[in-house]
């Protein structure tokens, strides 16, 4: 499988993270982490389960606020703006959910339907069913159109989920697990979708992931989270050669077996 | 900058956990600020005018088949229970206004509401509380839409305004059990039934009926919304979500529903 070449890093930064902390009770899950995105790359965040990769990108959003540190996405301090600056910020970042988060009472286009015309009010009934059409499409899911989110697979859900934010014309998307519980087929086609998504929106991403085959086919870059902190940031290659005893076991557990 | 030092998690540790006390009025204070984003939120614009319909249908016209149930089903009993009674006094003739008030004021707003609490607000708390583990509630937050708005608001107000809707329809259906029961017994007309009934019935006691039904509602749309949006711990929380619904529901429906009668009470002569 080809690696994908690093973007250019003297780019404009679209988040900067300083020293952020985070704690659930006494369990310490980010400690001083510090992370750059910038335009146009799509950033691959790796870690074991419970490191806090999750926490990270609900942070960045605003769905969950730091202990200490300072988070700018867009320019902004995403914990010193009122909370109409912070919904005005969330429609430029996208967030993909690990599970979709499609609301189950609404068919696939009330899904899509939802954000846009709760954000641009002004919409007629005609450009609203353009753009759902359009995504759909983008998505390769325009047959679903009218389907439940009950009647699609794993893999449908997670692309109507990524419909659903594309809707708005993110700047930036925030993939949460986007390969998680996918079978290699499925899995395959999501890594195309994020590179289709980054190439045709032009969007800046950051991409959690435990899945190596997903890491290296996606990501212009890699952060390792190891301990609360990326110890190890750089191209796939520069990352996984080492010999750390905490990322081997990593890379032998995805390609070896 | 030195973070570990300021870092605040580790303060934390070093705290102790809140007791039970503080706890009750962390929770408390949550409550207040729950309701307080409701009145701030629940009449500003942008509207979700189609959502409340719909939250109206579904808490209004699907309880129907029950409500319609139970008040019947009271209205019988309640006379048939009450006639003897009555007859050892030879006031049988007091019957139809004896039911029509018993209904009005306090049987078909709790009963209403008791049931509502049950219906309706586990259901509120279960939708809402699987929203919450499944992340749907977190989806609207991060597509910059307001799900308090969309979720919370149109619930309340249509728990709000269908509760009193449903305690008047109640206690009509109810009085229709009342007059099959008495016409198996006593030779009245269904005229002079609601005539006798309707007379002894104050502008007070209709508007004693609505404000309960009112504040009923809104006890039951708030509760099943509270527990619901905070819900957490994946399946078991949206299990606890529902029953704490119902259970506090009906708890706060008797502590409002004693108030209220000693606050009217104050009224009638």
């Amino acid at each position: 499988m080809e690696q994908k070449k690093p973007t250019d890093m003297d780019q404009e930064k679209v988040i900067e993270i300083k020293g952020l902390y985070k704690s659930f009770g006494t369990y310490d899950v980010l400690k001083g982490v510090d992370l750059d995105l910038h335009k146009r790359e799509n950033l691959v965040v790796l870690g074991k389960s419970g490191t806090g990769k999750s926490v990270l990108i609900k942070i960045i959003v605003g769905l969950l606020t730091p202990d200490l540190g300072a988070v700018k996405v867009l320019g902004q301090l995403v914990d010193e703006i009122s909370y109409k600056e912070l919904l005005a910020l969330r429609l430029k970042v996208g967030f993909s959910f690990q599970n979709s988060a499609l609301y189950d009472s609404m068919t696939v286009r009330q899904n899509l339907e939802f954000p846009l015309v709760r954000n641009q009010r002004n919409l007629t009934k005609g450009e609203v069913n353009i753009a759902v059409e359009r995504v759909l499409d983008a998505v390769g899911l325009l047959q679903t159109i009218n389907q439940m989110p009950s009647e699609l697979s794993g893999g449908q859900r997670k692309r109507v989920g990524i419909a659903r934010t594309l809707i708005l014309q993110p700047e930036v998307m925030l993939y949460d697990e986007p390969t998680a519980g996918l079978d290699p087929i499925t899995c395959l086609e999501i890594n195309n979708l994020i590179n289709e998504v980054q190439e045709r929106f032009h969007t800046s991403s950051i991409v959690i992931t435990h899945d190596l085959t997903c890491a290296k086919a996606v990501g212009n870059r890699v952060a390792m989270l190891l301990d609360g902190k990326f110890e190890r940031q750089g191209t796939f290659d520069e990352v996984f050669n080492t010999d750390d005893e905490r990322v081997k076991p990593f890379y032998e557990y995805n390609f070896i077996q | 900058m030195d973070n570990q030092a300021e870092n605040p998690a580790i303060l934390k540790k070093q705290a102790r956990p809140p007791g039970k006390i503080t706890r009750m009025f962390l929770t408390l204070y949550d409550v207040c600020q729950f309701v307080t984003r409701f009145f701030k939120e629940g009449f500003l614009p942008p509207y979700e005018g189609r959502e409340l319909m719909r939250q109206c249908y579904d808490i209004g016209y699907r309880s129907l088949a029950l409500i319609s149930l139970t008040g019947f089903i009271t209205g019988i009993v309640f006379t048939k229970q009450s006639r003897p009674s009555l007859a050892e006094f030879g006031a049988t003739s007091w019957l139809p206004s004896l039911v029509g008030i018993a209904l009005l004021r306090t049987l078909a707003p709790l009963l209403t509401s008791l049931i509502a609490a049950g219906k309706v607000g586990s259901s509120i708390g279960a939708e809402l509380g699987s929203m919450r583990v499944t992340e749907q509630i977190d989806a609207m937050e991060v597509s910059a839409t307001n799900p308090f708005k969309f979720l919370v608001t149109t619930r309340v107000l249509a728990a709000t305004i269908t509760i009193p809707i449903l305690t008047f329809y109640t206690a009509m259906v109810g009085m229709l059990g009342a007059l099959l029961n008495v016409s198996l017994f006593e030779d009245t007309s269904a005229r002079a039934f609601f005539q006798a009934s309707l007379e002894q019935i104050t502008f007070l006691d209709i508007t004693a009926s609505t404000v309960k039904a009112i504040i009923f509602g809104f006890t039951i749309g708030m509760v099943g919304c509270y527990q619901g949006y905070n819900s957490s711990k994946g399946t078991e929380g949206v299990g606890k979500a529902a029953n704490s619904a119902v259970v506090i529901g009906m708890f706060l429906i008797f502590i409002e529903e004693v108030v209220s009668v000693q606050f009217f009470g104050l009224f009638r002569t």
